[in-house]
């Protein structure tokens, strides 16, 4: 598990993952994001760097595509 | 390739067909861009609508785009109790059920004949900005990176509102003003061909599963839970999974097509115009947060925008100034419902299952001339008035 040093603290490094087998592309987290920081068409699910890792997408996605782990 | 034009609309939805549609009506150069291969589909609605909204955006009834006439709508309350509106006393309010896949395409053709251009396949994945003035978007077409300019910025883009964000007018929802959704359209259904029932209480927290009737013996079957509510990730589905398996005229169904989305139920935005850009339909957050209907407001909130960005160019301005009007516009027709609605749905939340039996037990056997959230309340308070005690500010 990889950790994130910075201010000498040892935190988790989350990662958004996105199954694009359980997608249905309606943009329910897209509209959803506080930070807008996700791109949507038919094809793709992307995050930005703006993302920061509220979770709140994982919850709301209706096809429980979403999930947020740690970075392995 | 063209990459100039007076208006720019993002997202070929109803709202956004509807102010291309009127724009290129007045004179204006209009692109619409969609991002997917085929307006109106995949579907992302239940497709009621009420005969009022689609009149007082000026869109006559064409019956290729109607699956059902609707006679009336059932309210069900957790523990059974069956309050039924028809369609005369909903004073046109319930009116039918759409063929999205078909509505869209015919509001975009319409969009088409008055000269608007649309291109397919083609995502915006930024705006452009010169100070304080949208002045056009960046775009993805069939993969290819581009620059769209434009005097006017239209964003269209639905529950995803990430044109305005991008621009910069803060469209984003609290988690207590999200509907998740989850939908099948069904077939081989008991239910009533000819009414829409909206079933209430725990079974959806915070929202409602309804049936909307699309012919025969299929129907939309589909649920609404406030984002706040769930817990889970996919808990959507398993609540309607649950409500489905629960009815027996629902469990005999199968599904033909299964859709998803978000829905806003929040006030309307603060700000629906700046320097270069304009928000119409659910990116300005103008879906009912009752009922979550947005189609007829989108439709009005477009016919507004297209008729106002016509005089703008004209006038070859399109300063925050120049397109206040239509803030104006839609403000006037919509705004205390949308307000009114939301706080309405703020008191909904905290009612539990025993008191919505009342209160549908009640309406049950209270007759109503004309139904509307104001008369249904009114109704309420004459037989319980500790009901409405908290929502005596809404009547």
């Amino acid at each position: 598990m990889e950790t994130d040093q910075r201010n000498g603290a040892h935190v988790e490094v989350l990662i958004m993952i996105a199954s694009t087998e359980k997608c249905m592309h309606c943009g329910a987290c897209v509209g959803s994001c506080p930070k807008n920081a996700i791109f949507l068409n038919e094809i793709v699910l992307e995050f930005n760097e703006n993302c920061n890792k509220c979770g709140r997408c994982v919850r709301i996605c209706p096809a429980g595509a979403l999930k947020m782990e740690a970075k392995k | 390739m063209k990459t100039d034009y007076d208006v720019v609309v993002v997202g070929a939805g109803p709202a956004g067909s509807m102010t291309a549609k009127h724009a290129a009506k007045k004179g204006a150069r209009v692109l619409m861009i969609e991002k997917r291969q085929e307006i109106g589909a995949p579907l992302r609605c239940a497709e009621g609508v009420n005969k009022k909204g689609l009149e007082k955006a000026g869109v006559p009834v064409d019956r290729r785009w109607v699956s059902t006439d609707v006679s009336g709508a059932k309210l069900v309350s957790p523990g059974g109790h069956v309050f039924r509106i028809d369609e005369k006393q909903a004073g046109n309010e319930v009116g039918m059920v759409l063929e999205r896949h078909l509505f869209d395409k015919a509001m975009a053709a319409d969009a088409a004949r008055a000269g608007a251009e649309i291109w397919l396949k083609t995502s915006a994945v930024d705006v452009i900005k010169d100070g304080d003035k949208v002045v056009g978007v960046k775009a993805m077409r069939e993969g290819e990176p581009l620059k769209l300019t434009a005097g006017c910025v239209v964003a269209a883009d639905g529950f995803e509102s990430q044109v305005a964000r991008w621009a910069g007018i803060d469209t984003s929802l609290k988690a207590a003003d999200i509907t998740t959704c989850y939908q099948y359209r069904m077939a081989n259904l008991k239910t009533e061909p000819d009414y829409c029932e909206f079933v209430i209480g725990s079974v959806a927290p915070g929202g409602y599963v309804w049936v909307f009737p699309k012919g025969d013996d299929t129907a939309n079957v589909g649920i609404g839970v406030l984002a706040s509510n769930l817990k889970k990730p996919g808990e959507v589905k398993a609540y309607l999974d649950a409500w489905i398996k629960k009815d027996p005229r629902l469990s005999c169904g199968q599904p033909l097509e299964a859709i998803a989305g978000g829905v806003s139920v929040s006030p309307p935005v603060e700000r629906s115009v700046m320097n270069g850009l304009i928000l119409v339909g659910d990116s300005a957050r103008i879906i009912d947060p009752i009922t979550g209907g947005g189609i007829a407001n989108g439709l009005l909130a477009g016919m507004h925008a297209g008729n106002v960005l016509g005089e703008c160019v004209e006038a070859e301005d399109f300063s925050e100034k120049a397109l206040m009007p239509y803030d104006v516009l839609w403000r006037n027709d919509l705004e205390d419902r949308l307000w009114r609605n939301w706080m309405a749905k703020e008191k909904f939340l905290t009612l539990s299952d025993k008191t919505l039996d009342e209160v549908i037990e009640t309406l049950a056997t209270v007759n109503v001339d004309k139904m509307s959230v104001h008369n249904i309340l009114i109704a309420i308070k004459e037989r319980h008035p500790e009901l409405v005690k908290e929502f005596e500010e809404l009547i």
